[in-house]
């Protein structure tokens, strides 16, 4: 009986945020299925080239002869196409590997940017106040005004194609959002006893906003970037659908969805289905991950 | 409020202002000039007629008094391809993506609202949480893909409605429409369903908020303490209030409908303005890529401004907050 006890005191006494947070985020079966599957997907993303069974883009591995199989193929060399080719005989399970590795690649480099660059922006509004925080707020209210898909169309017909082009159009539909959310967050923490003690100690502006303000800025934030980097990724393979997003050298799944619509309507279903899954895939579960996050976080929800 | 508006109209006219020099900037700046806006088939004569035209031989900022002073006039070049001012082809093709959005918004109503009560009147009912996973979906789904699934299944595979193109039109208040006839309102019926999946899990949500919001408030239980009928306190009593805010945004989001059906219209070859734009980016006729982006920012500038300003007749809040700041 002693030994219980001592032990539940032993397990209160580790509890650390990080733990509590953990705890409560994993309560939601849907929300954990979520976080595995997302897991996985990243996981294929970076290991894209040691997992995916083929390189669909090194012409000595790919046969024209098996383009437009069906999947569950058996190619001439015995292996076998799971979720078939596509028009050029490429594995769609390897194309798929290679198209996430992209389309998370880019969706998550801009969501990094536009965070850095949404942040800075947003703690300045908040911490300067005054004229700083009314331009910044106003143009941060303007742009969001506009729907994303046209920012983006709007930027990328000045600057054409390219990796860097899709960047630019992705961060610049991003950065409001993250300065809006920090600067709301940041405005109830700035007034609070431990920045004016910081005040007090004669610390630096940058000190006191990135050491102080920030890190308790965090939790909103947080599900910031999981719903924001779910809607990159599916700005990106809009755009590039459009063609006016990636360019070829760069097949994200947006590109092998488009490659995959001329077939279409002659029933060869497979080469778009499956690269859309795997979208949808990726897209939901970081939704899923967002939601629970918010659900966590939210002081207001706390038991 | 005389004051508010006049500081809305200034912002307004910097929003303009700014687009059509990041527009110019684009065109004239990042690019060679003579190779966008002049067709690449014409001799040196013509291109110098041409670059005398539209003073390419003068310095920059005069060529953007010039850009600025022939769009006021609503001149903003002709087309390459098919050698019409570009304005006239945008507005030639402007009734074909408004009936869509007009028939993708009535969707998104017709439908969201009553799945939207539903699922704020039993918020635990296996059928409220499908609304709800539903709904999820709705907004996790990218509208590209959802559309090209939709051409499979009741396209190609049933055979039950046509894949692409717009059917039969009808002129109507002077307007080619393609709702009056059977085979247009066929060939309209997967693009507006398409273009309004997001708005429809949009309208579900806030419709399930509002009803979950009204539905403790003392005027239902009154209403319901009166012994008036579960259905007339539903369909009066608790709708009524929850149109308010379903209303606003969706006012708000006609712009967007009008925006996003550049994806939808292009999955399903609708001739609209949306797919004319991005037609023109592949093919590089910059004049009719210019004309779209103005007129499409102009728009949204336009509905901003109007929904500010009746904001701020509803809520005098907004106007002294501003007044303030």
């Amino acid at each position: 009986m002693s030994v219980r006890t001592d032990r539940r005191a032993e397990a209160v006494a580790v509890e650390t945020p990080f733990r509590r947070f953990a705890s409560d985020f994993l309560e939601s079966r849907i929300a954990t299925v979520a976080l595995a599957v997302f897991a996985v997907i990243a996981f294929i993303a970076v290991f894209a080239p040691w997992i995916a069974p083929t390189d669909p883009y090194d012409l000595a591995q790919v046969n024209v002869l098996d383009s437009h199989m069906p999947p569950g193929t058996e190619a001439f060399d015995g292996r076998v196409f799971w979720l078939g080719t596509d028009g050029a005989g490429r594995d769609l399970v390897s194309a798929i590997c290679y198209g996430l590795r992209i389309s998370l690649g880019v969706g998550v480099m801009s969501g990094v940017i536009a965070m850095a660059i949404g942040c800075a922006v947003g703690l300045a509004a908040a911490y300067f106040g005054g004229r700083v925080d009314t331009l910044i707020m106003r143009i941060v209210d303007i742009q969001l005004s506009f729907p994303s898909i046209l920012v983006a169309l709007v930027l990328l017909a000045v600057l054409g194609k390219g990796v860097d082009k899709i960047l630019i159009a992705l961060v610049t539909v991003q950065w409001a959002y993250y300065a809006r959310t920090v600067r709301a967050s940041a405005l109830v923490e700035r007034s609070k006893e431990y920045i004016d003690a910081a005040s007090c100690l004669a610390l630096g502006h940058r000190r006191i906003l990135f050491r102080h303000l920030l890190p308790n800025c965090m939790p909103p934030l947080i599900v910031v970037v999981t719903v924001q980097t779910a809607h990159a990724i599916a700005l990106e393979a809009t755009l590039s659908f459009l063609g006016i997003g990636l360019p070829i050298t760069e097949p994200s799944l947006g590109l092998l969805i488009a490659n995959g619509f001329e077939y279409m309507l002659s029933m060869k279903y497979w080469i778009s289905v499956y690269p859309g899954v795997a979208l949808l895939v990726t897209i939901v579960s970081i939704n899923l991950v967002g939601d629970q996050l918010r659900d966590v976080l939210n002081p207001r929800l706390q038991k | 409020m005389t004051v508010f508006i006049i500081r809305r109209l200034m912002q307004s006219s910097v929003v303009v202002a700014v687009m059509s020099l990041l527009v110019f900037v684009g065109v004239n700046i990042v690019g060679d000039p003579v190779d966008m806006l002049i067709n690449p088939e014409a001799d040196q004569a013509e291109i110098e007629r041409v670059m005398r035209d539209l003073g390419l031989d003068r310095p920059v900022h005069e060529q953007y008094g010039y850009f600025v002073v022939n769009a006021l006039q609503g001149d903003l070049g002709k087309s390459f391809i098919f050698g019409e001012p570009a304005l006239q082809l945008i507005v030639q093709r402007m009734p074909a993506t408004f009936e869509l959005a007009i028939a993708a918004l009535l969707i998104a109503v017709v439908l969201g609202i009553p799945l939207g009560v539903i699922a704020g009147l039993r918020p635990g009912a296996p059928s409220s949480k499908a609304i709800m996973a539903g709904s999820i979906l709705g907004f996790s789904l990218p509208s590209f893909w959802v559309g090209i699934m939709m051409i499979m299944l009741f396209a190609v595979m049933l055979g039950w409605l046509p894949s692409t193109g717009r059917g039969d039109t009808v002129p109507f208040l002077g307007m080619q429409v393609s709702f009056l006839t059977w085979d247009g309102l066929q060939h309209l019926l997967l693009p507006a369903i398409n273009l309004s999946l997001f708005k429809l899990s949009l309208v579900i949500r806030l419709a399930r908020a509002g009803t979950r919001e009204v539905v403790h408030q003392d005027y239902i239980k009154f209403a319901r303490a009166k012994g008036l009928s579960e259905s007339r306190v539903v369909l009066v009593h608790l709708l009524k209030n929850i149109m308010i805010p379903v209303v606003t945004v969706l006012g708000l989001e006609f712009g967007g409908l009008v925006a996003f059906s550049v994806v939808t219209e292009t999955v399903f070859a609708w001739p609209g303005m949306g797919k004319l734009i991005i037609d023109s980016l592949h093919e590089l006729d910059r004049p009719v890529v210019v004309a779209y982006l103005m007129i499409v920012v102009l728009m949204f500038v336009i509905i901003n401004l109007l929904v500010d300003i009746v904001y701020s007749v509803l809520d005098p809040r907004v106007r002294l907050q501003d007044a303030r700041a």
